[in-house]
């Protein structure tokens, strides 16, 4: 068989002077993710990039223009982007205990003409993958979330969330792990640690992880 | 390592900030680090310190510091009126502390952040990499806080090669009266409504109250990208985030490392230390430019770096 070459078409946005976003992919899905992950790690190996940070289905890459043009530095991505991603381990399973009593429970459930009880039913119930650690130190972006349960994020950010709030947004889930400003829609709360900040890293998931929420009694 | 300054007075914020902890971004820690890093590295320069050693960064009001022994110090950035026993300091240029001086500030002429670097370098806590103060985790810096009155500062052994009156020849110092942002289109540009596009480009914003060093709220026009939820993706310093609610968010030095909001524009590399100048009320304008442009920017403020290279 000849060697398989995915045919991968990257999107090269500029992101200023020294930065771009390589984008494999505006899905949510976990193959589009782990080539996201394998193309930032071959990219962290070169001397002209500062750092590669993989999205979702993107690279960020700060570059350094005293070394690399924009221009040499897309080709270079765009021939790494063809390669195979290696196959990736299961991550590290989580088991997190939530209350369900978010101040939002209610919104979302009428918004999705469902029950608060059916929300928590059906938040339960997948195993999430960690699809991204960023946004807030140990924050995790996680999913895919059940249709039933997507919403677009609040039209206005909180300007404080309470650390410990389970929420979702979109078809992902997460827990907001330091008091921040935030936009998603607050189902619950955990009492789980996610940052640690004398750990090194400082982050409890890691990207490939895989999550599972259970519903606590208050 | 020894003490350099006693705290009389903190000032209203002032915090030990370096060059960041870049890589602790893999975990969701923000980058850190000075707001503005030309004043920062400048200062860094004249008193022959590495132009990422720790220094102190004064918001608005500055501290008043005692000397405990003799020092060098070089004060860059905003202009808050430094004095030096109660005679005005000169700015941008390298000054000799004996050991009971005093280094006060006596108000804002211009700019938001002044920094203090001391000869030496702040010796203080390293998370992750680096001596910066985060705020929100609680580390790094003076013990993960803003000074506080009777913080001792010390700093490392200074080089000896410093010597005071070294200065930035004043056609080389930024002006922070123009608030005129270069920046260039973002990658969600397109996105933009035609009029809120234009607006962007053309209008004038003003920093809200409820900005800090994690980005700047920014009030003004109201603008529209319409298109569908994107999924989160690494964010930089500089980066224009649009939320839904139409009021955009200029990303500072204690950025959110990944969001999904879409990003309209990025400020330049070297105009981002004029952002860092800003405070709450100050008004900017977005003024588009090319790469091109930007990198030339970035090389002349470089330029200017490298010609303190002790």
């Amino acid at each position: 068989m000849p060697p398989q070459r995915s045919s991968v078409r990257v999107r090269i946005h500029p992101l200023g002077d020294t930065a771009l976003v390589a984008e494999l992919g505006s899905r949510l899905d976990t193959a589009l993710n782990t080539r996201a992950i394998a193309l930032a790690a071959a990219l962290q190996k070169r001397r002209d990039v500062r750092r590669a940070m993989a999205g979702h289905g993107t690279v960020t890459v700060q570059f350094d223009p005293d070394q690399v043009s924009l221009d040499a530095l897309t080709a270079a991505i765009r021939r790494l982007a063809t390669r195979r991603p290696p196959v990736e381990e299961p991550g590290r399973l989580h088991r997190i205990p939530v209350v369900y009593d978010g101040p939002d429970l209610e919104e979302v459930a009428r918004e999705r003409g469902l029950t608060p009880s059916q929300v928590v039913e059906i938040h339960v119930r997948p195993i999430y993958r960690v699809f991204l650690v960023g946004f807030v130190p140990g924050w995790a972006y996680m999913g895919p979330l059940a249709d039933a349960l997507v919403l677009p994020r609040r039209a206005t950010p909180r300007t404080q969330v309470p650390a410990g709030s389970v929420a979702i947004a979109g078809q992902e889930t997460g827990i907001y792990p330091l008091v921040s400003p935030g936009g998603w829609h607050l189902i619950g709360r955990t009492s789980v640690r996610l940052f640690l900040p004398d750990s090194d890293p400082p982050s409890l998931f890691r990207t490939g992880d895989r999550v599972k929420f259970f519903a606590l009694a208050e | 390592m020894m003490p350099a300054l006693r705290v009389i007075a903190p000032g209203l914020l002032t915090t030990v900030q370096d060059a960041g902890r870049p890589h602790a971004i893999a975990s969701g820690v923000p980058p850190g680090g000075a707001m503005d890093r030309f004043a920062h590295a400048a200062g860094n320069m004249l008193v022959a310190n590495d132009r990422g050693a720790a220094s102190l960064e004064c918001t608005l009001r500055g501290p008043h510091l005692e000397a405990e022994r003799p020092c060098l110090v070089a004060i860059t950035g905003a202009d808050l009126e430094p004095r030096v026993n109660g005679a005005e300091a000169p700015l941008w240029t390298a000054v000799e502390l004996h050991a009971g001086d005093r280094l006060t500030f006596a108000g804002r002429r211009s700019g938001a952040r002044a920094y203090v670097a001391i000869g030496g370098g702040i010796v203080a806590d390293r998370w992750l990499g680096s001596m910066s103060t985060n705020l929100m985790v609680g580390r790094g810096g003076m013990h993960g806080r803003v000074l506080a009155q009777g913080d001792l500062i010390m700093v490392g052994e200074a080089a000896g090669r410093a010597t005071a009156e070294r200065a930035l020849p004043d056609d080389m110092r930024p002006t922070y009266d123009d608030h005129s942002l270069r920046a260039l289109a973002g990658p969600h540009a397109a996105r933009l409504l035609p009029e809120s596009r234009q607006s962007l480009f053309s209008t004038v914003f003003q920093v809200s109250p409820d900005s800090n060093r994690m980005g700047y709220r920014l009030e003004g026009a109201r603008l529209e990208a319409p298109g569908d939820e994107l999924l989160s993706f690494g964010l930089v310093a500089g980066a224009v985030q649009l939320p839904s609610g139409g009021k955009p968010i200029l990303l500072m030095a204690d950025h959110q490392t990944a969001g999904g909001y879409p990003v309209v524009a990025v400020v330049a590399t070297a105009s981002i230390s004029i952002a860092a100048q800003l405070a709450p009320g100050d008004e900017l304008r977005f003024v588009e430019t090319t790469i091109e442009r930007a990198l030339e920017m970035r090389a002349s403020q470089r330029e200017v770096l490298d010609s303190l290279t002790t």
